[in-house]
């Protein structure tokens, strides 16, 4: 069983659900990345998303394309994220670090190099954006072979026709997409979410986490209703934004707004 | 893959690949409005009543068909091969864009969709989106990177007389990269009411097949009209390469013309040496961007990087996944010109034939003028001539020190 799946099984256990939270990896600075992971896990993230810059963030609002520019003004890398990861395994063996971003990169690095490399640093899972299970096949058998999860992601404009090809190739968990638009958007639609975790659970059992919108306690709350996971991306890519000159209150304010969360979901 | 070795008369196959190259990578909000378009473009494009429609349109609101001219003069100073010029500057809207967005229009107009998005790199394709909007009464809005907005001020002016609203991209490169970025957003956020018309023959599939489609007429016409002029068929073809749909419009009713050799001429910039410049198959290496798989200009860790180019339209990292396999099977010869080669083209050909072109046509102008005079004075060259030059005037001025 891979570290996500066993995450996930023991919260469902306790009837609780997952805080995903998502950072981007190299933001505001190289090195406030690993302190920002411990930070994240020690306010009650279950799994982490970090985010590999890419100049094009195609799926992505304002705030997390400031994000990855800033990281990559700094000079992130595949290699400096893969080594983020590895200083944070140091520390921390439990928590799962899924890394999240668009296929070039990790093209670029070469597919079997990136399997070998990311499971050698720790790293769980992979969420591409721009890589629909249609073209998946050759990662996803290398991905497999590493002990990485794939997760994929279904969004509201998926036919039902479409989500059993998506959970047959999904691993870990499955990335439910709550609203059209990119991230940070501010259109949740609860209700709109409820009915469609209802149709994505009557096809598989992998657990759905749903992200986009989700900025506060209450959203979490309200989404942590119906779904297994849920993820916060832009809210706290905005606050280390505003943070970004001042080390030691970025990393409590992460830390605050990741405990409300929790709070918000566990309630 | 489920293509022969080296075929590239029958591409794409069902999937969108060319070769290595092509595909759907996108995210999975777009994946059903791709499969839409897809399925009514597979039955459209059989439907002899669209195809009238579309022939109809490009008839009397574009003008087609556009003259083959025989540039003698220019044919005789440079000394060697004879010189064509495609005329696809005489379109309304003074380019072959419009070819595309008429046809896109009526696949928009069939799926009922109200709200029209596109990008432009020069403003000639967002011009062309504009006009087809407000004869079809279409809401429509042109996704422009900053720096182009400001370089193409013309253009910018005459989509907002069409009734568009042009909102000028101030992220990444703020070129037209970055517009396609943007419009991708805009396009996830409301894929329900929107058609996304893409100027080029790159995107997700079936966006490099449709707009081929729709641009090969330039390559029919041009076959037709060097038979009837010349009795035979010209020995070269000559293009510039942005994202390549001039090109690949003007190319592909010939491929199978083993006797025609073809150069796709990319934007060489300061010089491929220099790095500045935007030409992916000459010097670039096959990525994602952009929902295809193709040449692009990267750098070691998959991050796009900068280009550079005089011509805005020509100013973008990578290209349509057919130019990309039409280099690796080595039908097409891809070459650079740079700014300066490019320039000096746009003032001959106004100063000798009194024909202003666009500077990215300048570019296949600038390395006919080279290839010519290599040639023999009874073979024939067909180059291209994509657009007219007046958007370019203010850029042209600058160099020469003018304020107009």
């Amino acid at each position: 069983m891979s570290r996500i799946q066993a995450r996930l099984e023991s919260l469902q256990q306790q009837g609780r659900k997952a805080l995903i939270p998502f950072i981007t990896a190299g933001d505001p600075q190289l090195d406030a990345t690993v302190p920002l992971l411990h930070v994240l896990a020690e306010a009650g993230a279950d799994i982490i998303e970090l985010g590999i810059p890419f100049s094009d963030p195609m799926a992505d609002g304002p705030v997390i394309q400031l994000a990855d520019e800033r990281a990559l003004a700094n000079g992130a890398t595949t290699c400096h994220v893969l080594s983020m990861v590895q200083e944070f395994r140091h520390q921390d063996q439990q928590t799962p670090i899924v890394l999240m971003g668009y296929l070039n990169p990790i093209e670029a690095y070469g597919y079997d190099k990136f399997a070998r490399d990311a499971a050698e640093a720790g790293v769980d899972g992979l969420i591409l954006v721009d890589l629909p299970p249609e073209a998946a096949g050759p990662c996803l058998e290398r991905f497999d072979a590493a002990g990485l999860d794939t997760i994929f992601l279904i969004a509201p404009t998926t036919s039902d026709k479409r989500i059993p090809r998506i959970a047959a190739a999904g691993r870990g968990y499955l990335y439910y997409v709550s609203l059209k638009g990119v991230t940070g958007a501010g259109n949740l639609d609860v209700d709109g979410v409820r009915r469609k975790l209802e149709t994505i659970r009557k096809i598989t059992d992998l657990p759905v986490a749903v992200g986009f919108g989700i900025k506060d306690a209450e959203t979490a709350r309200l989404i942590g209703e119906h779904a297994d996971g849920v993820v916060v991306g832009s809210a706290l890519v905005k606050l280390i934004a505003e943070f970004q000159d001042d080390r030691d209150a970025m990393l409590a304010r992460v830390g605050e707004m990741t405990r409300s969360l929790r709070q918000g979901l566990d309630r | 893959m489920s293509q022969n070795p080296r075929d590239f008369l029958h591409t794409p196959d069902d999937l969108g690949n060319f070769g290595p190259y092509g595909g759907r990578f996108v995210s999975e909000t777009l994946m059903a409005a791709l499969d839409e378009l897809e399925t009514i473009y597979d039955q459209l494009s059989r439907d002899p009543e669209f195809q009238a429609a579309f022939d109809k349109d490009l008839a009397h609101y574009v003008g087609r068909p556009s003259p083959l001219y025989h540039a003698e003069r220019w044919s005789q100073k440079l000394g060697g091969a004879q010189i064509f010029l495609k005329r696809e500057d005489l379109n309304h809207t003074g380019a072959h864009k419009v070819n595309n967005t008429i046809g896109q229009a009526l696949l928009a107009k069939y799926t009922g969709k109200q709200r029209v998005i596109a990008e432009t790199g020069a403003g000639q394709h967002g011009v062309a989106s504009a006009t087809v909007a407000a004869r079809l009464g279409l809401e429509c809005e042109v996704f422009m990177g900053a720096e182009d907005v400001k370089r193409q001020s013309l253009n910018v002016y005459r989509m907002k007389l069409l009734g568009a609203k042009v909102t000028p991209v101030t992220s990444g490169t703020r070129t037209l990269k970055d517009a396609m970025n943007e419009a991708l957003r805009d396009w996830v956020a409301n894929v329900d009411e929107t058609f996304y018309i893409i100027g080029t023959v790159a995107g997700p599939h079936p966006y490099p097949k449709l707009v081929r489609d729709f641009q090969c007429v330039i390559g029919r016409e041009a076959r037709q009209q060097c038979l009837d002029q010349n009795g035979r068929l010209p020995d070269a073809l000559v293009a510039c390469v942005g994202g390549g749909s001039n090109a690949i419009g003007l190319f592909h009713p010939f491929l199978a013309d083993e006797s025609v050799t073809m150069y796709g001429v990319e934007a060489g910039g300061l010089g491929l040496a220099s790095g500045q410049h935007a030409a992916p198959l000459c010097a670039g290496r096959p990525g994602v961007l952009h929902g295809n798989r193709t040449y692009l200009m990267e750098d070691d860790s998959g991050q796009i990087i900068h280009t550079h180019s005089v011509s805005a339209g020509l100013d973008y990292p990578g290209v349509g996944p057919e130019h990309a396999w039409l280099k690796d099977c080595g039908r097409v010869n891809y070459v650079a010109v740079d700014d300066d080669e490019a320039l000096a083209a746009f003032r001959n050909l106004t100063r000798v034939e009194g024909i202003m072109p666009a500077l990215e046509s300048s570019h296949a102008l600038a390395y006919a003028a080279k290839l010519a005079p290599t040639m023999d004075r009874d073979q024939v060259i067909v180059i291209n001539l994509s657009g007219r030059g007046d958007k370019d005037i203010h850029t042209v001025a600058e160099i020469d020190g003018i304020t107009i």
